[in-house]
């Protein structure tokens, strides 16, 4: 049965241009410039210095804390700097620059194409390794994952939810990982299977991809407790909550994480790093990114080492068209307009969307005509309109009181809204200071 | 029939003068003693609810300046001293002298000196672009332009500039309150010292990137050369994480830093034009 989210949801055009390219190999970049923080939590310590040569696959940077992450060199080279470089924001952070040489992996890694299918790790180690790994989570909210994999105690998780739903529109990156590396992946939700102590596991995937639907399906048959489901198409159904309303139909509370309700969520993409990680002892310094938009020669689906600059992932895709306006990094509806192209690609790099001129800016803002279709579509039951109200008059309380903080920042209110207002951005605004408020009361 | 308005008369009398004995007894009984200094003092505060005291409120600030014993601490920043003087007197208390200050505007980067690199269509405020990008220029220190500081002055006192996409700051009408200091999420405007005629020397810039970054993104950023600080006779000057500070209460208005600036992030205002200058110019 195809079952989706109850609760609100938009249908945006899907625009997956690059659906049929298989996955490209990136040729190596002449320079890297690698970000100490590339992950949701406290910024990685440098373990190198200036002049230092490293090998590709080394460790550069160490985990600072509990959330934080490993980092390590996705090229082989001398590391030129560490200074500040561009994020995606446009702000300056730390970062390790290194000028590539000749490709060397480091002592242990086994750089094969071949299939490790015996598991020998046990609980603990896979745990260990995938925090050696510096594996976050890949389908965006770059979660460290080490974490996602160890149950807090007193909790019991009984399903893990492997997120292929790729809702976003425009990209493909999942999508081509799971028609490509099925089977490796499904290595790698055994890995997380046995990291959880579970023995269920759900492959949601929506249905507008219908061959990674059949293909995992098929693969899943030799996998006993690994499942896949078909679901409605829907935007946001890939948000944690809302996928396992969609497959298990269990709530999550305000305020709790998943496995309140005994399940937990990966990424296709996570699942594929852990695999990689942990049978092939190789770290997290390449992934699969979209490339896409609607005037590009060649939209496509690449293999990027970690700290490739944009520009070179846009020249293979066929060069910037002349009418470009704008350029994002991520989807369409969460990802974020670059200030430059010589923003390097993360670990939370899922696609680089071209968007032509004319499409690039955002209706002009009218007044709220109060017709309430943010509040119809918002998935987390808020009510969008509201909150923006409360935001821009300072009302802190009542977006305290509104739920703000159960926000996850899909845009379906602003994509919706007939007005243009631009209603996330007051929402963000409210939860960033709601946040700081809550830290302060507890001090 | 006159019975019944005899009746009415004294039934009527009699509630009323019920009601009234219960409203002097409970009147008694609860009456809250007020300071009637308190009255007066806020008479003489400017009634305009900034909260630049720190306190909520005019009325609130004159609670406090009556129920404190020491008030030398305690000060109206809209107020003048004369009124401040005059608060001093009625409540017998030492007040603490204070010197007038002024909101300046830490950033020179006009569309000329700062090219725009890209273009922000987001919701109209100051603290949601700043939390999202770094503005319209590639400097992440700069103003946003959004004017956010503006809609904070309850006195009108700062206005944006159309053509430098600046706000400026109207020197008689600036109370010092801080309103402007706390709206702006950059922290580019500071309370300087107020000196003779509304002159002004400052560092135009708190960018506080390395010279080449700063100075590629803005042609007036302080690039943190340091020659202002060599050539300051009074050590005013002080030069941190690649910019540099003048300190209003040692700086003595010399004049000796800006002509150094290679930038010209240092700014003279109100100042009478240089001899030199002029006998070059004649």
């Amino acid at each position: 049965m195809i079952t989706t989210f109850p609760k609100g949801g938009i249908h945006p055009p899907e625009d997956k241009f690059s659906a049929g390219s298989p996955i490209r190999e990136l040729p190596l970049p002449k320079t890297v410039t690698i970000p100490i923080c590339q992950h949701l939590g406290a910024p990685s310590e440098p373990l190198v210095k200036k002049g230092d040569k490293v090998k590709t696959g080394q460790i550069i940077a160490k985990s600072s804390g509990f959330v934080s992450a490993n980092i390590h060199s996705s090229v082989t080279g001398t590391v030129a700097r560490i200074d500040k470089a561009m994020d995606s924001s446009g702000y300056r952070r730390d970062a390790i620059f290194i000028n590539t040489e000749e490709d060397v992996w480091q002592e242990g890694i086994d750089t094969g194409s071949n299939l490790v299918k015996t598991i020998h790790s046990g609980r603990e180690e896979i745990i260990q390794k995938t925090l050696e790994a510096g594996i976050v989570g890949l389908g965006g909210a770059t979660f460290p994952s080490h974490i996602k994999l160890s149950v807090p105690k007193g909790k019991k998780v009984d399903v893990l939810i492997i997120n292929g739903i790729e809702c976003e529109p425009c990209l493909t990156s999942d999508h081509r990982l799971m028609l490509e590396k099925g089977e490796e992946i499904m290595i790698g939700i055994r890995l997380i299977m046995t990291a959880l102590g579970v023995s269920r596991a759900v492959i949601g995937i929506e249905n507008n991809k219908k061959d990674a639907i059949s293909h995992l399906g098929s693969l899943a048959r030799d996998y006993q407790g690994i499942e896949v489901q078909a679901l409605r198409v829907k935007y946001p159904q890939g948000a944690e909550k809302q996928l396992i309303k969609a497959i298990i139909n269990r709530e999550v509370p305000s305020g709790k994480l998943p496995v309140e309700v005994g399940a937990v969520v990966h990424n296709v993409g996570t699942a594929f790093a852990v695999y990689e990680a942990i049978q092939k002892n190789k770290p997290l310094i390449e992934r699969v990114v979209t490339v896409t938009g609607k005037d590009l020669a060649r939209p496509s689906n690449l293999l990027v080492r970690i700290g490739t600059p944009v520009s070179e992932l846009i020249e293979a895709a066929g060069g910037l068209p002349e009418n470009t306006g704008k350029i994002v990094n991520g989807g369409p509806m969460m990802g974020k307009a670059l200030n430059s192209l010589d923003v390097p690609v993360t670990k939370g790099t899922s696609g680089i969307l071209v968007i032509p001129d004319k499409e690039s800016f955002r209706k002009p803002v009218v007044n709220c005509i109060r017709c309430a279709k943010c509040v119809s579509i918002c998935p987390m039951g808020l009510q969008p309109y509201l909150l923006r109200a409360a935001s821009e008059y300072k009302k802190w309380d009542i977006v305290e009181n509104e739920h703000a903080m159960d926000c996850m920042e899909c845009g379906s209110c602003s994509y919706i809204c007939p007005s243009g207002i631009p209603l996330l951005d007051y929402i963000k605004l409210g939860k960033a200071t709601v946040s700081k408020i809550i830290r302060t009361r507890k001090q | 029939m006159s019975d019944v308005i005899i009746n009415s008369i004294i039934i009527v009398s009699a509630m009323g003068l019920a009601a009234a004995l219960i409203l002097f007894v409970v009147a008694k009984k609860f009456h809250v003693v007020e300071d009637p200094r308190i009255e007066q003092v806020e008479e003489e505060l400017p009634a305009a609810n900034c909260g630049g005291c720190g306190y909520p409120g005019c009325r609130a600030f004159a609670e406090a300046l009556v129920n404190s014993d020491d008030i030398s601490e305690l000060n109206c920043p809209v107020s003048s001293n004369e009124a401040m003087g005059k608060i001093a007197s009625i409540l017998g208390k030492e007040i603490g002298e204070k010197e007038p200050l002024v909101a300046v505007v830490r950033c020179g980067g006009t569309p000329d000196h700062r090219p725009k690199t890209n273009i922000y269509d987001g919701a109209s405020s100051c603290t949601i672009e700043s939390s999202l990008y770094t503005g319209e220029s590639g400097c992440p220190y700069g103003c946003l332009g959004l004017g956010e500081c503006v809609e904070a002055c309850s006195f009108d006192a700062i206005h944006m500039n159309p053509e430098t996409m600046l706000p400026e700051v109207v020197d008689d009408l600036c109370t010092a309150c801080n309103a402007c200091v706390k709206a702006c999420p950059r922290g580019i405007i500071e309370l300087r010292k107020k000196n003779k005629k509304d002159r002004k020397i400052y560092v135009s810039c708190i960018n506080q990137e390395k010279g080449g970054v700063a100075r590629k993104n803005c042609k007036v950023a302080c690039i943190g050369c340091g020659k202002c600080v060599k050539v300051c006779p009074y050590e005013a000057i002080t030069l941190e994480n690649n910019l540099a500070y003048i300190d209003p209460y040692k700086c003595r208005l010399c004049r000796k830093c800006a002509p150094e600036c290679p930038t010209n992030a240092i700014l003279e205002i109100n100042f009478p034009v240089k001899k030199k200058q002029e006998a070059a110019a004649g």
